[in-house]
């Protein structure tokens, strides 16, 4: 690991960090990350995130949900067949609801914990919370970072540069 | 954001985001009202303490201390039951539905409104479980390798029931904490003693509002949304299914799903009409829970009461049109019999009084729409007493006609619910940000763009 996690740049609104972040990503820097009070979905398309996992963990886990629905209910009829006024034994139809139930259990609980699994939470620590204007983060200030581990990045040379962007602090932030 | 909503922002655009911010985190962090607090406490745990007494004697003495017997052998733990998780519901419609929709007045209501969802479902919950008579024996819904070798029976409405309400319960929880998580963080940012740096530094799992990270979030959000509306459509339409799936006059209808599903939604806004009521002169969120949001919410809760209307309607044309003489007759019970009141009570409660929400000035009224929406709850909870006591008092035979008239420890339990909706409730309000504090600042941005724009 580096000795610096990478430097901090303070913006006063989200459109100065957007336009901040396609700036940076222009010059060359590819390793950026920007932290804001809420979702700034304009930001995803500047920083070319991409990452579909969360939905396809909603479609697995609503796959899994009907087959252990469904798995279950015709295993326990199979097992232990009670006989209700000559009914069929496996009832779709009565099947439905709870297969449906499980669908929507299962579907809800993958991504919401695949939400926190990739995106490594919890955690407890994490150096950029030792930035001095980071706890503003969550309050009414945007933040760009520039990582350490890119390739251009230079304390000296890649802080100057973010003072031209317009930031109202720029901060390295240690590892 | 339609053109009507642009020129008239739903929150006032002249307050900053660190107005908003400290405003809301500082509800848990320096909390005011802590007297009036304190009484609502105190009054609730006393009526938690009721309910804790009710269900020691319940299950000392059996359910026989309750009026229900054949036939009406399904009375208060039903009817509670089924009010209870209708009123729930509304929360989830109001966050999820109005989510997907985009239809940003919903930010400064989903929070509170998700809230009560959890613990009106919680209330919900135990009723069946007081009700089976043999509680310790609520192990028996769920499919374990027991040693009788029997399995639960899958085919019966009320096992349905446990696997839908859980799910509910559990989809829910997860909605409402995943929403909740960067809220706590920015609580944490705000806490100055380390007693609140540690509660909420824990709660918020580390968020640090990564673009990726929220990108992620918004994802799993939305997918949660979408997956919640219809799981509360299947919640409630299974509740009704309980009753539908039988023969009994009455019950045995269509309609019955969507009716009970409209009456869901239509009980559980008046109760977040209610419940925002009361927090904004409690918390002076005047700036963010505005009149323009208590007039949406009387015009939902007018359109939610006509839709449950038309099952009233409905339901005489069912009648009607079946041509069965007990169905005929059951229709005749409820409008003259000798519950005709539940009947009455609930025509005047929902829909008598609910025509007053017409008028702007009344809608825009708190008080007015407080007492409205009172109203309505009360009539919610007759139209679930009538739908049940009016059926089964008098079915078929008349070898099976009977009355029911509920007992003190029917009322105990159901006070006690109320102790038990309220008394955790209060505690979140005190711990937790009571409005979406960064759904807030999104709407915020909305504006100021819109104002940039214009």
């Amino acid at each position: 690991m580096p000795e610096a996690f990478g430097l901090l740049a303070e913006f006063e609104t989200p459109e100065a960090l957007v336009e901040a972040a396609r700036e940076t990503r222009a010059k060359g820097y590819r390793n950026l990350d920007a932290f804001t009070p809420f979702p700034v979905p304009e930001l995803y398309s500047v920083l070319r995130l991409r990452d579909d996992r969360v939905l396809w963990l909603g479609l697995f886990g609503g796959i899994f949900g009907f087959a252990v629905a469904l798995g279950m209910q015709l295993f326990t009829n199979f097992d232990y067949p009670i006989n209700v006024g000559g009914r069929p034994l496996y009832a779709l139809s009565a099947f439905a609801v709870v297969a449906f139930e499980l669908t929507v259990l299962f579907a809800a609980l993958f991504p919401a914990i695949g939400m926190l699994a990739l995106n490594g939470l919890p955690r407890l620590h994490h150096p950029i919370f030792s930035a001095r204007a980071f706890a503003r983060a969550s309050r009414d200030r945007f933040f760009l970072c520039v990582l350490a581990d890119d390739e251009q990045f230079d304390a000296r040379e890649t802080e100057r540069f973010l003072r031209t962007l317009g930031s109202a602090s720029v901060e390295l932030v240690r590892s | 954001m339609s053109n009507a909503e642009a020129t008239h922002p739903i929150i006032p655009p002249q307050q900053s985001y660190a107005d908003v911010t400290d405003q809301l985190a500082g509800i848990p962090l320096h909390f005011p009202t802590r007297r009036i607090w304190l009484i609502a406490l105190f009054a609730s745990s006393l009526l938690l303490g009721l309910l804790f007494v009710s269900a020691v004697v319940l299950f000392s003495e059996g359910v026989g201390i309750w009026g229900l017997n054949i036939p009406v052998n399904w009375a208060f733990a039903i009817h509670n039951y089924v009010w209870w998780l209708g009123i729930g519901h509304a929360g989830t419609l109001i966050s999820a539905l109005l989510l997907l929709l985009g239809r940003e007045w919903r930010n400064s209501l989903n929070r509170f409104a998700e809230t009560m969802t959890l613990f009106a479902v919680v209330c919900a919950g135990i009723y069946p479980i007081l009700h089976l008579g043999r509680p310790w024996f609520v192990y028996w819904m769920f499919p374990y390798p027991a040693t009788m070798q029997v399995w639960p029976q899958f085919r019966s409405p009320l096992e349905w029931d446990i696997w839908a309400v859980l799910t509910y319960l559990t989809v829910s929880i997860v909605f409402w904490y995943i929403g909740l998580v960067p809220d706590l963080a920015a609580a944490r940012d705000r806490a100055r003693r380390r007693g609140w740096q540690i509660f909420f530094g824990v709660l918020s799992l580390g968020w640090r509002g990564s673009a990726l990270h929220w990108m992620r979030w918004n994802q799993a959000y939305r997918l949660l949304a979408a997956l919640a509306v219809p799981l509360v459509v299947s919640v409630h339409s299974e509740v009704s299914l309980l009753f539908a799936a039988g023969t009994i006059p009455g019950w045995h209808s269509t309609i019955f799903p969507p009716y009970f599903v409209m009456g869901a939604a239509f009980s559980g806004f008046a109760v977040v009409a209610m419940i925002a009521i009361a927090l904004r002169a409690l918390f002076s969120l005047h700036n963010l829970v505005t009149v323009d949001h208590l007039d949406l919410l009387g015009k939902v809760l007018l359109a939610t009461g006509l839709m449950t209307a038309y099952g009233y309607v409905f339901e005489i044309f069912d009648a009607l049109y079946s041509g069965g003489a007990h169905e005929f007759q059951t229709l005749k019970d409820r409008f003259t019999g000798d519950y005709w009141w539940s009947y009455w009570g609930a025509v005047v409660f929902n829909f008598v009084v609910l025509q007053a929400l017409w008028w702007r000035g009344i809608r825009r009224t708190p008080w007015m729409l407080f007492a409205i929406a009172t109203s309505v709850a009360i009539g919610m909870w007759l139209e679930r007493y009538m739908i049940l006591v009016t059926s089964l008092y008098r079915d078929f035979l008349v070898s099976s006609w009977g009355f029911y008239r509920a007992t003190f420890w029917d009322w105990a339990v159901y006070a006690g619910t109320i102790g038990l909706f309220f008394f955790p409730f209060l505690l979140i309000i005190r711990l937790l940000p009571v409005i979406s504090i960064f759904e807030t600042k999104e709407v915020l941005h909305e504006e100021h763009e819109d104002i940039r724009h214009a």
